[in-house]
């Protein structure tokens, strides 16, 4: 099935997802703030992320978006050199511990990145692995969390008949919607999303874009993203990150029509009126 | 643009020319080789050839025992090997990957050890298996002098291919919460197959073409072997003997080159064969 009539399939259902619950916290950061090497990255971040909405997290390049993100499920541990201060609160539990589970924290946030990266397994593995890892014994239990993933994404139809053909073998759009499908097998509370249509062309991108909309209301879902026009399609929620003193920070946060419609900052006036950034 | 030769002024004329010629010199001289040994050996080779033992210190019977030597020298040397190297491999290039001292010192003895000449190997072999651990002069001795030898190469192209695998599959690993031993088991050393299966090729190639570091530790007895705490001839040893120790040898040294040609051949398929079916297809698999 080619592209154009993934679309078609897609589209009329997905229209913007059900209303987000804003008066619950779910993600709750305080005073965080990022070094590498010494260097600090991001300084001083107070977030507040509401359960069930789309929060999109913008800027330019290099102001620490993405530094950001990985905060929320520790990839930062990753990373060499890297050091985190402040607080990051999921449900009200901080995560910055040293004793924190992160594999039970992964679980429960789940991470879309900028490039597609199923493994080179085949399709039905992509998605079993994990859950297989975590303990789920049986293969039809499996298998059918596998098959209402997929039926999540949109994709059961496209892929039914061939599971077991390689993941790398589907175009990048399908590859970024089985990496979708990947995390939401895990049942997390949480969806991470570091420029998830990015990399993709103009028809698959909107089609990530319908899914991800399609998800509010039943996941907290923080995007990161340089299209200004996707995070005012899509999101609730805005913050705007900048670059000051060579490290990145919150200048303002608020609702999308808030922040679009009467900027408070001079810097995000500029940044959505595409003079800078 | 097509880079079309014709079209272009005499410096492009002569790299042209130079790496034709280049070129043709390898192949030249490989054949050259290949046309040599097959000319003074196949007159030699018979099926009694590879079965029996020598007569007449290897001027007339065969190379049987030669064969299960090599072959059980080098079935100690990957057997201790192969699972030390890839360990080493895998910390090297998941555990220590940022550098830090230790890892630094690591590789930079694996540098040097890698060009490190065999005698020394041979030397050292017979001092620490021979006799300081009381092994003598054994098949067991000379597969772990072998093994010391081939684990700088098969670590380190081991190493290459771990650190070719996109770090895209850690990444999604990670953020799914996945064990590191689940991913480095399922994704990451299937992943690395190419690279290890390269190291695999090289060291069984150093380790089949030895001569001087078994001369001191796996001997030159050319009786079949009864046990790996027996001496045993190597077919390379057997080649050496009989080249420069046995007058009217030759023939038979070209003959039993056929044969060790022909079992490097056979075990480097084999292996490829075997690293593919073991690691490789579990994620080509469909």
């Amino acid at each position: 099935m080619n592209a154009q009539n993934t679309t078609e399939v897609i589209r009329p259902w997905a229209q913007r997802g059900p209303c987000c619950e804003t008066s619950e916290t779910c993600i709750e950061v305080q005073n965080l703030s990022v070094h590498y090497h010494g260097k600090q990255a991001l300084g001083g971040v107070d977030l507040t992320i509401p359960r069930g909405c789309i929060t999109a997290v913008v800027g330019p390049s290099g102001c620490g978006k993405s530094t950001f993100l990985n905060c929320l499920n520790r990839m930062t541990d990753m990373i060499p050199g890297c050091r985190v201060a402040g607080s990051v609160r999921l449900m009200g539990q901080d995560i910055t511990q040293s004793d924190t589970d992160l594999i039970s924290l992964r679980r429960r946030v789940g991470m879309i990145f900028q490039k597609p990266n199923p493994f080179p397994l085949s399709i039905r593995k992509n998605l079993t692995f994990a859950l297989k890892h975590h303990g789920m014994k049986r293969r039809s239990d499996r298998d059918e969390a596998a098959k209402n993933a997929l039926r999540s994404v949109g994709l059961w139809e496209e892929v039914k008949d061939r599971l077991d053909a390689p993941a790398l073998e589907l175009s990048g759009g399908q590859q970024q919607r089985l990496c979708l499908a990947r995390a939401l097998v895990l049942k997390p509370q949480v969806l991470l999303l570091d420029e998830p249509s990015s990399s993709l062309d103009p028809v698959a991108s909107g089609v990530v874009e319908d899914l991800i909309s399609q998800l509010r209301g039943r996941y907290t879902l923080v995007i990161v993203t340089h299209n200004l026009a996707q995070a005012r399609r899509i999101a609730d929620h805005v913050a705007v990150f900048w670059t000051r003193n060579g490290s990145g920070q919150l200048i303002e946060t608020g609702s999308v029509s808030q922040v679009f419609d009467s900027p408070r900052h001079e810097l995000t006036a500029t940044y959505i009126s595409g003079l800078r950034g | 643009m097509v880079w079309q030769p014709g079209r272009t002024d005499w410096p492009d004329r002569t790299v042209t020319v130079v790496v034709w010629l280049t070129a043709l010199t390898v192949t030249g001289v490989f054949l050259w080789i290949v046309g040599d040994v097959l000319r003074h050996g196949l007159s030699g080779l018979s099926w009694g050839f590879l079965i029996e033992g020598p007569r007449d210190t290897g001027r007339a019977g065969g190379i049987g025992p030669m064969i299960v030597s090599t072959l059980l020298v080098l079935g100690v040397c990957l057997a201790v090997s192969v699972p030390i190297g890839v360990g080493t491999a895998v910390w090297l290039a998941e555990f220590a990957r940022g550098g830090g001292l230790f890892g630094r010192l690591v590789r930079w003895s694996l540098d040097v050890l890698a060009g490190v000449p065999s005698i020394v190997f041979g030397l050292f072999g017979n001092a620490l298996f021979c006799i300081y651990l009381g092994m003598g002069f054994s098949i067991l001795s000379g597969g772990l002098t072998l093994a010391c030898m081939v684990l700088p190469l098969l670590i380190r192209s081991c190493e290459a291919g771990l650190r070719a695998v996109p770090d895209d599959y850690r990444k999604a690993a990670t953020a799914l919460g996945l064990s590191r031993s689940a991913v480095l088991w399922r994704i990451l050393l299937p992943a690395a197959t190419p690279g290890l299966v390269v190291g695999l090729v090289l060291g069984i190639g150093r380790a089949l073409g030895e001569t001087a570091a078994l001369l001191f530790t796996s001997g030159y007895v050319d009786r079949m072997p009864g046990s790996l705490m027996d001496s045993g001839r190597t077919l390379s040893v057997h080649i050496y003997d009989l080249a420069m120790n046995v007058p009217g040898g030759q023939n038979r040294a070209y003959a039993t080159a056929i044969v060790l040609i022909s079992l490097l051949l056979i075990v480097n398929v084999l292996t490829s064969h075997l690293a593919d079916r073991w690691l490789h297809r579990r994620i080509t698999r469909t």
